[in-house]
C-alpha cells in the first residue's frame, strides 16, 4: 500500500489557512480540561514570591560566578567550563523564565514578574510586547494551522535546519532582523494578525532599548579590541540556547495538529531534576496548556492529580526524541501522521469532534504517489 | 426594582469569584478578602473566556485563559493581553444574600489599556 501524501501545509497567519481554521471553529475554540475540583485548582494556582525569589536568586548568582570565571579565565582553556554554564544560564534558563513571567505566575508580586520578564525576554532576544501577544496566541490556538504563530516543527520538518536551531543558527540572525524591524516601526502581516495596533509603539519602544544595548556592547568590544562583550552578552544566544531548544522541541513535535485537546497536541516528558530546574518544569506541558494559571512550581502536583486523564509521559528526554524523530522522519511521506498516544483506562475519551477535520478540509488534497 | 438575588455570602469563599447567569447574560459575583461584594461582566475582554475559572488575588481577577487581569473593583485593564476594561455592576449584602444590580453598569470603553 503506497503512503499517502498531502501538499505542505501555510504555516503563515497571513495566508489562507487562517481563515481554513476559523470557518473550521478551530480558532479561539473550546479545550478539553480535565476535571478540578474548584477548591483543589484554587490552591495550586496559588502564587508566592518565595520559591521564585529564591530560584532567581540562585539563578543570578550562578550567572555572576560563570561570567566572573569566563573573565578571569578569558582566553585559555579553562574558561569553557565556566561559558557551558553560563551560555545554559543566560540563553536557555531566560527562555522559561521568559515563559513563567510573561504568564505572571512565577512570583506574585507582579513587578517582580515584569522585571524577570524583561530582563530574560532581552537575553533570549525576544521582543517583550510582540511575543507576549504571540504566546497568548499560542494559548488559545495551539497548533492550529494558521493560527499558532509559535509551532516550532512544521511538516515536513526541515530536518537540517531544526537541528542548527541547537547552535542557535539561522535563530539568532532571524531574531536580529525582527529586531531591527520592530525597532524601525514596522510589523509583519502575520505579527498584525496577533499584536493589536495600539501595542505597536510598546514594541518599537523595546526593540529600540534592546538596540542599544547591543550596539553599546558592540562598540565596548571594539575599544576593548576582545570578543568577550559579545560572548557575554548575545552570544550565548548560540553557544547556550541548545538546552531550551532541546526541550522547547518536546513540547507538541510530532503530535497532532488542529485538535482542540492538549492530550493529543502537547507532551509530558520526565526530566532530571537540573533540566527541570533550568525549564521551570515546563516539561509538564500538557498540565501548563490545560491549566496555564497554575505556576511552575505547582506543575509537578497538578501532574499527579490529573495524570490517570492523560496519556503515559514521555520517561526521559531520550524516550521522548526516539518517539520524535521517528515521527519527523515519517511524515517526510506521510505528512498526515502524528503520534497518536493511548489514553489509560481512567480518561476521558479524547475529543475527537474536530479531530479529523485535516483531511476534511478541502484545501488539502490527498494523492497517492 | 433591578436587584437581583444572587445567592448567600457564605457561598463565595473570601477572595474568590462565582459565575451568575441570569438570563443570556453571564456575571463574575466576588467576595473579597475582607468580605465585600462585587460584580463584573462574565467574560474576559480579551476572549470571552468565563472569569469565573480565575484568581482572586487581592482586588484582581487574573483570567484563565492567558493569565490577563482586571480590577474587580473598578473593572481597569492591568495586564495585557487584556486591554478593554471590564463593565462592572452594583453589588450589596442584604441580610447575609448577595444581590446585583444588572441595569446600571459601569463603562467598559477602553481604558488605554495596561502598562508597559
Ligand atoms: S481570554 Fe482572558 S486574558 Fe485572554
Amino acid at each position: 500500500m503506497s503512503a499517502k501524501v498531502t501538499n505542505p501545509r501555510d504555516y503563515n497567519l497571513a495566508g489562507p489557512e487562517n481563515q481554513n481554521a476559523v470557518d473550521a471553529g478551530l480558532a479561539s475554540a473550546d479545550w478539553y480540561h480535565s476535571d478540578i475540583p474548584r477548591k483543589v485548582m484554587k490552591e495550586l494556582m496559588k502564587r508566592s514570591d518565595a520559591l521564585a525569589t529564591r530560584d532567581t536568586l540562585l539563578w543570578v548568582a550562578l550567572i555572576v560566578i560563570s561570567a566572573i570565571g569566563a573573565i578571569a579565565f578569558w582566553g585559555t582553556l579553562q574558561v569553557i567550563p565556566f561559558l557551558i554554564v553560563y551560555g545554559v544560564l543566560y540563553g536557555s534558563a531566560s527562555d522559561s523564565r521568559w515563559h513563567e513571567c510573561g504568564h505572571g505566575t512565577a512570583f506574585r508580586t507582579t513587578w517582580k514578574n515584569d522585571l524577570v520578564y524583561h530582563v530574560a525576554s532581552f537575553m533570549i532576544m525576544r521582543n517583550p510586547i510582540s511575543w507576549r501577544w504571540a504566546h497568548a496566541r499560542h494559548h488559545t490556538d495551539t497548533i492550529i494551522v494558521g493560527r499558532d504563530p509559535e509551532i516550532a516543527l512544521m511538516r515536513p520538518t526541515a530536518i537540517a535546519k531544526t537541528a542548527l536551531l541547537f547552535i542557535g543558527v539561522p535563530g539568532i540572525f532571524q531574531d536580529l532582523q525582527v529586531l531591527i524591524r520592530h525597532g524601525a516601526g514596522r510589523v509583519s502581516n502575520a505579527e498584525k494578525d496577533y499584536i493589536p495596533e495600539s501595542e505597536k509603539k510598546k514594541t518599537t519602544f523595546w526593540a529600540r532599548v534592546h538596540i542599544m544595548i547591543y550596539a553599546t556592547t558592540v562598540l565596548v568590544a571594539i575599544i576593548m579590541q576582545s570578543f568577550l562583550p559579545v560572548v557575554l552578552i548575545g552570544g550565548p544566544r548560540i553557544y547556550g540556547v541548545w538546552h531550551a531548544v532541546m526541550t522547547g522541541l518536546l513540547q507538541h513535535g510530532g503530535l497532532a495538529e488542529d485538535v482542540l485537546d492538549h492530550r493529543l497536541n502537547s507532551r509530558t516528558v520526565y526530566l532530571n531534576p537540573v533540566s527541570r530546574w533550568i525549564y521551570w518544569n515546563m516539561n509538564y506541558h500538557v498540565e501548563h496548556h490545560m491549566f496555564p494559571m497554575v505556576p511552575y512550581f505547582a506543575l509537578p502536583r497538578l501532574h499527579a492529580l490529573i495524570k490517570d486523564d492523560l496519556p503515559a509521559p514521555s520517561h526521559s528526554i531520550f524516550a521522548a526524541y526516539s518517539e520524535l524523530l521517528s515521527s519527523i522522519w515519517r511524515q517526510r511521506l506521510e505528512r498526515d501522521y502524528y503520534i497518536r498516544k493511548d489514553l489509560p483506562p481512567t480518561a476521558k475519551p479524547y475529543r475527537e469532534d474536530l479531530h479529523t477535520l485535516d483531511i476534511a478540509r478541502s484545501d488539502i488534497r490527498i494523492s497517492t504517489p | 426594582m433591578s436587584w437581583l438575588d444572587v445567592c448567600d455570602a457564605e457561598d463565595i469563599d473570601l477572595e474568590d469569584v462565582i459565575r451568575f447567569d441570569h438570563g443570556d447574560r453571564t456575571f463574575a459575583v466576588y467576595r473579597s478578602a475582607d468580605g465585600a461584594v462585587f460584580a463584573t461582566d462574565g467574560l474576559c475582554t480579551h476572549e470571552q473566556v468565563h472569569l469565573c475559572g480565575g484568581l482572586v488575588i487581592d482586588n484582581t481577577i487574573e483570567c484563565p485563559k492567558h493569565n490577563g487581569r482586571f480590577n474587580y473593583q473598578t473593572g481597569a485593564a492591568l495586564r495585557a493581553p487584556v486591554y478593554d476594561a471590564l463593565a462592572t455592576y452594583p453589588a450589596r449584602l442584604n441580610n447575609g444574600r448577595i444581590e446585583i444590580e444588572v441595569i446600571k453598569s459601569s463603562n467598559s470603553k477602553n481604558n488605554n489599556g495596561p502598562p508597559l
